[in-house]
């Protein structure tokens, strides 16, 4: 009855009651609300945060995990991510989100363990616990979620920041020069022994959606059989601080940011590296 | 049956750990206290299971203990001055989000690199609160090897009482010395569900966060007074001290760990000359027992303050005695140790001296 008080439309109400569409058989899409709480999230509008979120909340309640995964958020735009995501979760000072995720690892070995970080959280005042939590082949799931930019302190210069382009701290664009290059911290763990798979995906249309779902899911089944670090890159946006409409905004990625940073495996269980089409 | 050992400090204190039933270490090698990470590491795995990581660094070693605490395991780390700087700000986290766990200090001479022999250079820092924010460890003092490992079980405890970080703030020369040690036996490792850990969310009850942030000032005060009223019940319940000849004392010395050992002596050797000095050690620094030297003030002519700094502790002996007796100081720094002999005759010259 609340699905046709919700279309509000008699015409509808009418066609639903003779046909009753709206039942199991027929759902094609349901909001994950085991793993998520049903709440308004803070993210900007176009941000993609909020997909990442509900990627991870689909997989858990899909793989049925909801009492045997730990999450670990960073300080950045996802500060709050225990706010929306309705498990276990453990909030890392600045950059430490590996080292909080290895020790919840190391004393509960059984469980799933994922941390989750933004480009200034994991690849610049965090290199070092990046670096060797990979080295170590700590058996969790790093999830990274690089939009060239600090977004919460409100558009500062990241490490993964284009070259010339321009943020608050680099008014004119980043001079190489002077201000250092992007770092392809994603290329570095792959390189390690540490990492079993290392993937950079995004999430601004369904097939990349897809796909990144599949590497959170497909991370997870790793974790179970103690294969070691998985670390799955999100190449995304920041509408706001890149002061763009959402829409420009992933244009902009796909011109800019993902010819620096191409979308695919950058190290797979048999080895290759799979180019995303 | 008693189980008697000769150990150094910081081996008897990893020894302890093991037995009483600890469940994880993180730690990152720093003169004079790397035995306490090569101890364990040899030692804890094959006999308890007791997971032993070598970090990266002390910053990632604190991160990794805030990370284990919030599941409700045992969980400790341990370091030196230089180490326990780069410490701070995860303590700040970990004292915020209230989480159990064993802190060590092996205090060596400050400030910067400074030496690797002993120091008590770092108890503003420890006591005072170390990082950013309103907090508090409890802080405990040990002055012989026994007290060194008989408060790891004890630091323990009080860690999860009263869901706080516990320090204990030993020195260079305690970790490195070697004393007969009284062993406890071998205890269980236990785990339960303490009800607000990060273990897995379990069918029947939303999700629980760790998280030391609330952005509304008015929470975020409510945690603050919330911790206040905690430390409060603290000072209530926990103040610990030894007072060693001070019923008919005339003069009493003031001094926590090893420097107390050594101030018996200076009053031993007082009382052969006919001056009454009685020593009070507080074997809490925080929560700090100024009643009874507040009590004392009243009975006696003067203190006597040592330290191995320039004078940090006696801001809180100032804090008792409420000007009530002139108060005396004698501190040696950079990780030089006062004798007995010296720390007798700064303390004649400054009461004795005079009336001669």
């Amino acid at each position: 009855m609340n699905e046709k008080r919700m279309l509000g439309d008699q015409h509808f109400e009418t066609m639903i009651a003779e046909e009753s569409i709206c039942n199991n058989e027929n759902l094609v899409y349901q909001k994950p609300l085991k793993a998520l709480y049903d709440t308004p999230m803070h993210y900007c509008p176009g941000c993609g945060h909020g997909v990442v979120h509900r990627l991870l909340a689909e997989v858990i309640e899909e793989m049925d995990i909801l009492s045997d995964v730990i999450g670990v958020a960073p300080v950045g735009c996802s500060v709050l991510a225990y706010n929306y995501l309705n498990i276990d979760m453990s909030e890392a000072a600045h950059g430490r989100a590996s080292a909080v995720a290895t020790g919840i690892k190391r004393v509960l070995p059984e469980k799933y363990v994922f941390s989750y970080q933004g480009d200034g959280d994991l690849a610049a005042i965090g290199t070092g616990e990046t670096i060797h939590t990979c080295n170590r082949g700590e058996n969790i799931l790093m999830i990274f979620i690089n939009n060239g930019i600090y977004g919460m302190t409100g558009g500062q210069m990241a490490p993964t920041t284009l070259p010339n382009m321009k943020t608050t701290t680099s008014p004119f664009g980043r001079d190489v020069k002077t201000m250092g290059n992007p770092l392809k911290i994603t290329d570095l763990v792959a390189a390690l022994p540490g990492t079993y798979y290392v993937t950079r995906q995004s999430v601004h249309k369904p097939v990349n959606v897809r796909r990144t779902k599949k590497a959170i899911q497909k991370s997870f089944e790793y974790q179970k059989e103690g294969k070691g670090t998985c670390f799955i890159e999100v190449v995304s946006n920041c509408p706001s601080n890149w002061k763009m409409e959402p829409l420009e905004s992933n244009n902009w990625m796909e011109e800019n940011m993902f010819p620096f940073y191409p979308l695919g495996d950058l190290k797979t269980p048999n080895g290759k590296e799979n180019k995303n089409d | 049956m008693r189980e008697l050992k000769l150990m150094k400090g910081n081996e008897a204190l990893a020894e302890a750990a093991i037995r009483a039933g600890c469940d994880a270490y993180f730690g990152y090698p720093i003169t004079p206290q790397s035995e306490i990470l090569e101890y364990l590491s040899y030692e804890a795995d094959r006999r308890t299971g007791m997971v032993v990581l070598q970090a990266e660094s002390e910053i990632a070693s604190i991160n990794m203990v805030y990370g284990a605490a919030g599941t409700g395991k045992k969980v400790m780390t341990s370091s030196s001055s230089p180490g326990m700087s780069l410490m701070q700000e995860g303590i700040s986290y970990i004292a915020c989000a209230e989480l159990p766990c064993l802190l060590v200090n092996v205090n060596r001479g400050g400030p910067g690199l400074g030496t690797i022999q002993p120091g008590q250079s770092d108890y503003f820092q420890s006591v005072k609160g170390g990082g950013h924010g309103d907090y508090k460890l409890i802080v405990l003092a040990p002055s012989t090897v026994q007290e060194m490992a008989d408060f790891v079980d004890e630091g323990f405890k009080l860690a999860f009482k009263y869901r706080n970080p516990v320090l204990i703030l030993t020195d260079g020369a305690l970790g490195q010395m070697m004393e007969k040690v009284e062993l406890m036996p071998q205890q269980e490792r236990t785990f339960e569900d303490l009800g607000w850990t990060t273990i897995g969310r379990k069918e029947g009850r939303n999700s629980n966060a760790i998280t030391s942030l609330h952005l509304q000032p008015d929470q975020m005060e409510l945690v603050n007074i919330h911790l206040q009223e905690k430390y409060a019940e603290i000072v209530k319940n926990e103040i610990k001290y030894e007072t060693i000849d001070c019923e008919d004392a005339d003069y009493i010395i003031v001094a926590y760990g090893l420097v107390a050992r050594i101030c018996q002596k200076s009053a031993s050797l007082a009382r052969e000359k006919g001056i009454k000095v009685g020593v009070i050690r507080p074997i809490t620094l925080f929560p700090f027992p100024y009643d009874i030297i507040r009590e004392y003030a009243g009975k006696v002519k003067g203190m006597f303050d040592v330290e191995m700094n320039a004078g940090q502790m006696i801001e809180d002996v100032r804090l008792a005695v409420e000007g009530r007796v002139p108060i005396g100081f004698h501190g040696r720094m950079g990780g030089m140790i006062p004798s007995p002999e010296e720390i007798l005759e700064k303390f004649e010259e400054k009461f004795i001296g005079g009336s001669k």
